[in-house]
């Protein structure tokens, strides 16, 4: 089983690779978009690259659930209404959204994402392969 | 005119991996500015001839329901510059694949030496969608024609693979042939 850090670590290699980032920029809270510079086709990368490296497969919108972010249901005046961050929080356990909720502009959320919510998220599907089905 | 930077495919094998060359001429106007009294082929147009020669193997890996467009070169790397009468062998490689784009790597060889290496991103974009359509099927297929696609492309089974009739979906006139011979 990796640990903490083997994950932490993989994570970086497929973030330097895909970002052309220097290993010390990676940083558990540095933020995807804001910090590290991804643009919307770096994470179609970015997931090939974490599917490869930990041997896991991440279905379109898990990592990051745009048809919540695109439903008008959940949107008012350009914000994520409080039913859209319930559905936000439970679709996204890996993240920390506490920020993002005291603000919700809709258009800040590719803001969110930090290195170390990716890190959460593959550990959360790693240990999912390890529960027995039924 | 359309923007041709390979000449044919020797090898292409649906959803896996194709061979295509490009075969450098000082009769191509470019190399004469590009210098003057020494002509070499500028590295972005080989870098365009490698993602057409991987581009053309995604799309038709999915049977050209989706445009297939370039959207990122995660890494490139020329280790020396191709001259007239160089004959380049790019050898494109799918290495994953999924809904939303593809993820090739790309070589290409000048007599056997590594000459540049690439991994490119392909994206996928539903046709329509709100804007114009960026190739038309018959585009595509005289493009295929063109470099002999159908000529040496294979099916994962090695059957001979069939020119496809986009026409039929998209509304418009048919192809002449059909039977993938010239």
């Amino acid at each position: 089983m990796l640990s903490h850090e083997q994950i932490f670590e993989k994570v970086r290699t497929a973030l330097v690779d895909a970002l052309g980032v220097d290993e010390d920029e990676v940083t558990p809270n540095a933020t995807m978009v804001g910090d590290l510079g991804a643009e919307s086709i770096d994470f179609l990368d970015i997931v090939f690259r974490l599917e490869k490296a930990f041997d896991i497969k991440i279905p379109r919108g898990e990592l990051f659930p745009e048809d919540i972010l695109n439903n008008a249901e959940y949107l008012n005046d350009g914000k994520v209404t409080p039913a859209g961050i319930e559905q936000l929080k439970k679709r996204m356990p890996f993240a920390d959204l506490s920020k993002f909720e005291a603000n919700p502009v809709v258009q800040d959320f590719v803001l969110v994402l930090t290195v170390q919510d990716l890190v959460r998220y593959v550990e959360s599907k790693l240990n999912q392969g390890k529960v027995p089905a039924g | 005119m359309r923007w041709f930077w390979i000449d044919r495919y020797t090898e292409f094998v649906s959803g896996q991996h194709a061979t295509a060359i490009k075969n450098v001429s000082l009769a191509e106007d470019h190399l004469h500015d590009h210098f003057p009294g020494a002509p070499v082929m500028p590295n972005s147009l080989v870098l365009e001839g490698m993602a057409q020669a991987a581009g053309l193997l995604v799309a038709q890996k999915n049977d050209f329901r989706f445009e297939v467009v370039l959207a990122k070169v995660a890494k490139v790397e020329f280790h020396f510059l191709a001259r007239p009468g160089d004959m380049l062998v790019y050898k494109a490689k799918i290495e994953d694949a999924k809904e939303g784009g593809a993820f090739t790597s790309v070589t290409s060889h000048v007599e056997g030496r590594l000459q540049a290496e690439a991994e490119i991103f392909f994206a996928h974009l539903e046709r329509g969608e709100g804007r114009e359509a960026m190739f038309d099927p018959e585009t595509i297929i005289n493009w295929l024609r063109a470099v002999r696609m159908f000529e040496v492309g294979r099916d994962a089974d090695g059957k001979p693979l069939q020119i496809p009739n986009l026409a039929a979906d998209a509304g418009i006139s048919p192809v002449a042939g059909g039977n993938g011979q010239p």
